[in-house]
């Protein structure tokens, strides 16, 4: 069963039944899943999570559906990893990457459509749909396939074939809608009034971004039940950076984690940072804009979490960083060389941010700190294609290979 | 009738401009402020706007002309 008890309205606490209602009729402003915490605290411990299954779905009392209604790819209960090669070059005594490249579908997606497949389908839904220009994309396709429910996916129409093809396996309806990104949206926001679908991050929304609390979840078990003391999350529409923080909150008011103190950090790219540029301005009214980046899956120019995050980021002592493009790829490459985790370019603005926020002095050395990293980097190649490391070529005899790779063989041999 | 809701982002220049009292004025819609923030950098205002579908469309399409932004409430609802 659920503990989930209501939608409430996040600015005016109005009340709806648990639909798929995504804003509130009275005031327009958004809403989210409620919950009976004191029931929650007496049907959760430790020891129930622990014995739960190695996915997000451990934490199923936290979440709004019911356990028959489960679409389960095996998403989350992701590595945390103790950093050691990149902390040390940045100065900082306890640095995590909480890596969500390996889920199913290779982004932390599958732990919102987790969440807003199986609550659509409760809902009795027999459609769902997303717009997307990659990973949400990719993991509604595979969600519905697993579940057998129909799927709309749509598309900028000139989105690169191999992005593409990562949906297009699952074979969902695919719709490629010519048009600027403004008309694609648009229309997408009509469709997801106009037709009976679980539009996930529309008309299911609310269900949809708790299944990011489950990071917050996981980075405090994973650290023996406690609370980081500084998160560096990527933000797009400040969906994530608002649930991991939820997270953390939830835990707390049932008993599981004994302080907060965490700070949240937001990591933008230039070409796409409203947030930043408000936090920057020491504003809550952020400003859209227009996105260009190569940091594509956080291309969000009118965040509808925007508001939300810069609150959150004041009420915690957090900060937000904005890097170039070029630091993206130095982010990705750093990332890759000192930890062998290979990040898309998402993953390159939160390690570039984080670097640029330790540099600043908005992240301590002894604060134990915990970077996201949300998508896998062979979704993004191209953005890197041409900076890294080139093959040697070398005729196929040992003269030709020593003769090409002598000093590097000399500095190998002398280690 | 149609009924649409919408988020208008105003510029600083046209703060100070009474655009939705124009919209209601110059088109044949019904204007309802649910929700709206400004200040000195940028504005803000989430409304209902009820009408002739094409009316609506044509009142919308005046704002953008003057300069607002308009979205759907929901923000960008294409992610990555």
């Amino acid at each position: 069963m659920t503990f989930a008890r209501s939608l409430k309205c996040r600015e005016c606490a109005r009340e709806y039944p648990l639909e798929a209602l995504h804003v509130c009729e009275f005031c327009f402003g958004p809403v989210e899943v409620a919950y009976d915490y004191e029931a929650i605290a007496r049907a959760t411990s430790r020891g129930r999570i622990a014995a739960g299954p190695d996915t997000m779905w451990r934490y199923a009392d936290f979440l709004p559906c019911d356990a028959g209604a489960r679409i389960d790819l095996h998403a989350g209960f992701t590595p945390l990893v103790r950093s050691k090669n990149l902390a040390e070059r940045l100065g900082l005594r306890e640095l995590y990457i909480k890596n969500d490249t390996v889920n199913p579908t290779w982004s932390f997606k599958d732990r919102v459509v987790a969440v807003a497949s199986s609550r659509a389908r409760e809902l009795g839904f027999t459609t769902i749909a997303c717009a997307s220009t990659g990973n949400l994309a990719n993991s509604v396709s595979a969600h519905a396939a697993r579940a057998g429910l129909e799927a709309f996916v749509f598309i900028p129409a000139d989105l690169e074939q191999g992005k593409v093809l990562g949906s297009a396996i699952y074979n969902p309806t695919l719709v490629a809608v010519d048009g600027n990104y403004d008309e694609v949206n648009r229309l997408c926001a009509e469709i997801g009034d106009k037709y009976p679908w679980a539009f996930v991050n529309i008309n299911v929304r609310p269900y949809y971004s708790e299944g990011s609390k489950t990071l917050g979840f996981e980075t405090a078990e994973q650290l023996g039940w406690r609370a980081p003391d500084h998160c560096v999350v990527p933000i797009a529409s400040g969906s994530l950076f608002t649930k991991i923080y939820k997270g953390f909150k939830e835990l707390a008011a049932v008993g599981l984690i004994d302080n907060l103190n965490t700070r949240m950090s937001g990591a933008q790219a230039d070409g796409c940072s409203p947030v930043a540029v408000a936090y920057r301005e020491g504003t809550t009214n952020f400003r859209p804009v227009k996105p260009k980046t190569i940091a594509k899956s956080l291309a969000i120019g009118n965040p509808a979490d925007g508001y939300y995050a810069l609150r959150q980021m004041a009420d915690t002592g957090g900060a937000c960083a904005s890097v170039s493009d070029d630091e993206v790829i130095e982010g990705m490459k750093l990332l890759a060389e000192a930890e062998g985790i290979f990040a898309e370019t998402a993953g390159g603005v939160v390690i570039a941010s984080l670097k640029k926020l330790v540099e600043s002095g908005r992240i301590g050395r002894d604060e134990v700190t915990v970077a996201y990293i949300t998508g896998a980097g062979l979704k993004t190649q191209e953005a890197v294609a041409e900076y890294v490391t080139e093959a040697h070529h070398v005729a196929p005899n040992i003269e030709a290979f020593e003769a090409r790779l002598g000093e590097r063989l000399l500095q190998t041999a002398g280690r | 009738m149609a009924t649409k809701r919408v988020r208008f982002t105003f510029a600083p220049q046209l703060i100070t401009l009474p655009i939705i009292y124009e919209l209601g004025h110059q088109f044949q819609v019904v204007t309802n402020i649910r929700m709206a923030d400004v200040d000195e950098q940028v504005g803000w205002v989430v409304l209902e706007l009820e009408g002739d579908a094409a009316e609506i469309e044509r009142g919308l399409d005046w704002a953008q002309a003057k300069g607002v932004r308009v979205d759907p409430i929901e923000g960008d609802v294409v992610e990555g």
